[in-house]
């Protein structure tokens, strides 16, 4: 029973009985998606109620490197004309 | 709380069960498999810590009960005293016996009974640990060779002792031989899933296997008790 090849890594999101969104709990060794959502329900809901719970296996998920973070989210906030403030919010436009 | 007063010895029984059961399961703190599976088998021994709490102190000290009787004043059925053995014998027994207390606690939850209010409870609890021992006799019965074979060896050590759990119970006025059917097709139908075998022996050996609620137990609950009961009785009086 060792191995992460039986158990392998799962993330898990719940979202609580009144949130809007499902956001990331943590992570657990499951065989399968059925006792990952089991072991989920025991380790991060204390099985509260109503609650929805999500499961992916580790590998689902492509993640944005580290080493690309500079260009990949710096915001080049030192060029005002990439952000949309300089429209003239036209007259009887209510709803922006 | 209830105003009805429980029945004493229907109240020590299914307060027994939980008790004895609980504190088996609370063995493999440490010991699972995986830290997952830890963490599910002390959930389910907290959930029937919880049930034996309430019931025993429907007729009494809950501590007094629980620490201070001697083996042969439990009622608790002899299925629940059994070591844990291996993972698929520990799964075994949940089987067996998660499937039948749902169907009683389902039972007394529909009736009017002193016993109502907390199998209300409780039913939702054992619904989860039936679903946890299903969940885990699916994969061992259908797992490896070595998985079936422990599996199936687990089930047929452990059957000689369900045939305890429909015996009547006084001051319980479920009809339990009634419930006898509707486990054994619950019963069949996970195993015949998991492509595991009901066992063929009979319920009961010949020196009648299940004697427990008579306060008839096997050897390891003595065991079992001295260690439970070991602080208790060192410190007699002692408040924690």
């Amino acid at each position: 029973m060792s191995g992460s090849g039986d158990w392998p890594l799962w993330e898990v999101f719940v979202r609580s009985r009144r949130g809007l969104s499902h956001t990331h709990a943590g992570s657990l060794h499951a065989p399968d998606p059925e006792m990952a959502l089991r072991n989920a329900r025991d380790l991060y809901t204390r099985r509260g109620e109503g609650v929805s719970i999500w499961v992916v296996p580790a590998t689902a998920i492509t993640a944005s490197s580290p080493d690309e973070k500079d260009p990949f989210f710096d915001p080049a906030a030192d060029k005002p004309y990439r952000h949309p403030t300089f429209y003239e919010i036209p007259e009887g436009v209510r709803h922006l | 709380m209830t105003t009805t007063r429980a029945p004493r010895t229907a109240a020590l029984a299914l307060g027994d069960d939980a008790l004895v059961l609980s504190h088996r399961l609370g063995e493999w703190a440490g010991h699972a498999p995986v830290l997952e599976e830890e963490v599910a088998l002390a959930n389910i021994a907290l959930d029937l810590l919880g049930q034996a709490r309430t019931l025993l102190s429907s007729v009494g000290d809950e501590d007094e009960l629980a620490y201070l009787r001697q083996e042969r004043e439990f009622r608790n059925v002899q299925l629940v005293e059994q070591p844990n053995g291996d993972f698929a014998h520990t799964i075994a027994r949940q089987l067996l016996f998660s499937t039948y207390q749902e169907l009683l606690y389902a039972e007394l939850a529909g009736g009017s009974g002193p016993f109502a209010p907390l199998a209300a409870k409780a039913v939702k609890e054992t619904a989860y640990h039936r679903d946890h021992a299903e969940q885990w006799t699916l994969r061992l019965g259908d797992g490896t060779e070595e998985s079936h074979r422990r599996m199936q060896l687990g089930l047929d050590t452990l059957w000689r002792f369900t045939g305890e759990l429909f015996q009547p119970i006084e001051g319980l006025d479920t009809d339990l031989p009634a419930l006898h059917g509707e486990w054994r097709s619950a019963i069949g139908s996970v195993l015949r899933r998991a492509t595991l075998t009901v066992p063929e022996g009979p319920q009961s050996g010949a020196w009648r296997a299940g004697a427990g609620r008579q306060g008839l137990h096997t050897e390891p609950f003595g065991r079992m008790l001295a260690e439970m009961q070991h602080l208790h009785r060192s410190h007699p009086g002692a408040k924690w």
